[in-house]
């Protein structure tokens, strides 16, 4: 049997309900040990990852789109947020919110380019759009080039809230990543979500049903650029800085690892592939450019032997399908 | 002036120059991506890293075994090639059947281990290599200065894009490789060993990206970035031109290095991004390519 997440994940059914709720609580559960078992600045930059990972698996799991430059959304948001909160003085909500808009409409954008064209294509197409805007970032002035922005104010959120304390930062990003988490589930398992796993198994019979493919893409590619802005844009609050890395290739790359080693089409496997492919990072960081190749060998060994990734795998064997 | 700024003849000619040469190496890597692409139905992501390996190919052919430049063009290549070969059948051949996103994904891991480790072993900046005594020099055109080697390596692409087109549209291993293309079982049939014909596609896509390596290093040197940064644009000329066709990669490939010289001379904050811009122009005009025939 060929295993082939991409083109048959599972399909959830309504009696998963009580599974999902399970296995919910006990990301909620993790959620609040897990500043006190680690340093709590890992766990708020795996959680804006995991939200990074989350949103770019709503159109490679639900959808069967690659796209390869999610970094654009990204990046973007997180230099806006970083731009208006440190320049423009706004509430850090407030900051974030522009960040989110302005990857929104990026998305718009780049979804009208690239929607019209399917698989490999498509995957061409955004690492040329998202290589676009990272010459946009190293040129534009309010971005500092190679220095990126540094010192960003975490700022009082509501103008009450101070979010320099790193217990209420976390409450704040944890709060944003469950909101992420739970409007993607909430999408995927919604008649929307229905047609675009619809589209994913086979778009002809989509488009002969009376169907409008190429605008139920279209939203959704908005709706993932948005919530990669969220993530984004909350990065810029919790590390005070938006930096060229955030927009390159390098980390569309890295999105697209997370999702294949926890499992793409999964609900949760964006979460665990962010949580590992960050450890590895932080642990690695030592030996340099060794990460980049263990990377590598991690992208091959996954996609030769173990295609369903981490989750997919653990809900294959337990047969349940609302991970 | 139109822009603010004099432009003079030898810059004007001298962007020309820069932007032919971009283009002849644009050119040769998206013909290899389009060959490839035509028989496996993958998009090789490793393609850039191959040309880094191909110039990295010269270096130690240099350093190491003593072969000077035109040794260098004939060996390296060929080592690359077999690499690329050696990959076809231990790899991509058991993504046969999958979804073609997975030999995208294997491709771009390749990538980043073959990247990662040259970065790690050399650094991030270049190393020099020089250019071959024979084609040391220039030659004064009356209007501008010509460099031999520059020369060399517009009218060499040309000539081996030129002899690809030719070997694919008009010969017969060229026949069999589109019929194989069209219909694998069926060439099968006719007792063709398809599985040979893809493995050695494969690696003589690889070896295109490895001959555009070692042109590109004496003028760009050695570098183990080289690759990533070219790839994204050599993407762009792909798209542009569009995906099925081999004339149209080589023209796209020549034209857009053109465009983008001369948008260096007229407009030079624009010369990074004005191949995406093209593509994005293109995508809403003529979605499958100026020379596709589907998306």
């Amino acid at each position: 049997m060929s295993v082939d997440p991409i083109a048959a994940s599972p399909v959830a059914h309504s009696r998963d309900g009580r599974q999902f709720a399970g296995v919910f609580l006990a990301l909620l559960a993790l959620l609040i040990v897990a500043p006190f078992v680690a340093y709590p600045y890992f766990v708020m930059q795996a959680l804006c990852f995991a939200l990074f990972a989350c949103a770019f698996n709503l159109l490679i799991g639900y959808v069967g789109l690659l796209s390869f430059g999610h970094a654009m959304f990204l990046g973007l948001a997180s230099y806006v947020c970083a731009h208006a909160a440190k320049v423009w003085g706004f509430d850090p909500a407030l900051a974030i919110l522009a960040g989110v808009a302005c990857a929104g409409v990026l998305g718009l954008v780049a979804g009208v380019l690239a929607i019209r064209s399917q698989g490999i294509y498509f995957a061409m197409i955004t690492v040329a759009l998202s290589q676009m805007i990272y010459f946009f970032c190293l040129e534009a002035p309010f971005t500092h080039g190679e220095d990126g922005i540094q010192g960003v104010p975490q700022g009082r959120l509501f103008g009450l809230i101070d979010l320099s304390q790193t217990a209420t930062l976390y409450v704040f990003v944890a709060a944003i990543f469950l909101f992420g988490f739970l409007a993607i589930y909430r999408t995927v398992n919604s008649p929307f979500g229905e047609v675009l796993k619809a589209i994913r198994e086979n778009e002809l019979r989509a488009v002969s049903l009376g169907y409008r493919v190429a605008r139920y893409k279209l939203v959704a590619f908005v709706l993932s650029a948005a919530l990669a802005g969220l993530a984004g844009a909350t990065k810029a609050i919790v590390l005070q800085n938006a930096s060229l890395t955030d927009v390159g290739f390098g980390t569309s790359g890295e999105v697209v690892l997370m999702t294949l080693v926890g499992g793409m089409g999964t609900l949760y496997g964006p979460v665990v592939g962010a949580v590992i492919v960050v450890a590895m990072q932080n642990y690695l960081a030592e030996y340099g450019e060794w990460v980049t190749a263990i990377q590598g060998a991690v992208f091959v060994a996954c996609v030769l032997m173990f295609r369903r990734g981490v989750v997919g795998e653990i809900a294959n064997a337990l047969k349940w399908t609302s991970l | 002036m139109l822009f603010g700024h004099a432009i003079t003849a030898q810059q004007l000619f001298g962007q020309l120059l820069i932007g032919l040469i971009n283009g002849s190496f644009y050119a040769m890597l998206s013909l290899g991506l389009a060959v490839i692409f035509g028989m496996l139905n993958i998009v090789n992501f490793a393609h850039g890293a191959l040309y880094m390996l191909g110039a990295f190919g010269a270096y130690f052919a240099l350093h190491l075994f003593g072969l000077n430049y035109w040794w260098a063009l004939i060996v390296s290549p060929i080592a690359v090639g077999f690499f690329g070969a050696l990959i076809e059948r231990t790899m991509l051949t058991r993504l046969r059947g999958l979804n073609p996103l997975y030999g995208l994904l294997l491709t771009f891991g390749l990538a980043l281990v073959i990247q990662g480790l040259f970065q790690n072993f050399y650094g991030a900046s270049g190393m020099p290599y020089a250019i071959p005594p024979q084609l040391a020099g220039v030659r004064n055109l009356g209007f501008m200065y010509l460099p031999n080697y520059r020369a060399w390596v517009i009218v060499f692409s040309a000539v081996i894009c030129f002899a690809t087109w030719f070997a694919i549209e008009k010969t017969r291993l060229g026949a069999y490789l589109r019929a194989a293309t069209e219909n694998p079982t069926m060439v099968r049939a006719f007792g063709v060993n398809v599985p040979l014909l893809i493995t050695a596609t494969y690696g003589f896509g690889v070896a295109l990206a490895a001959l555009a390596g070692v042109l590109a290093a004496p003028i760009t040197q050695v570098r183990p970035g080289m690759g990533a940064d070219i790839l994204a644009v050599v993407f762009a000329v792909v798209v542009i031109g569009g995906m099925g066709s081999i004339l149209g990669s080589i023209v796209t490939g020549f034209t857009l290095g053109v465009v983008e010289g001369l948008t260096k001379v007229f407009y030079p904050e624009a010369s990074n991004t004005v191949v995406f811009v093209i593509m994005a122009i293109v995508l809403l005009i003529k979605p499958a390519g100026l020379f596709g025939r589907t998306a």
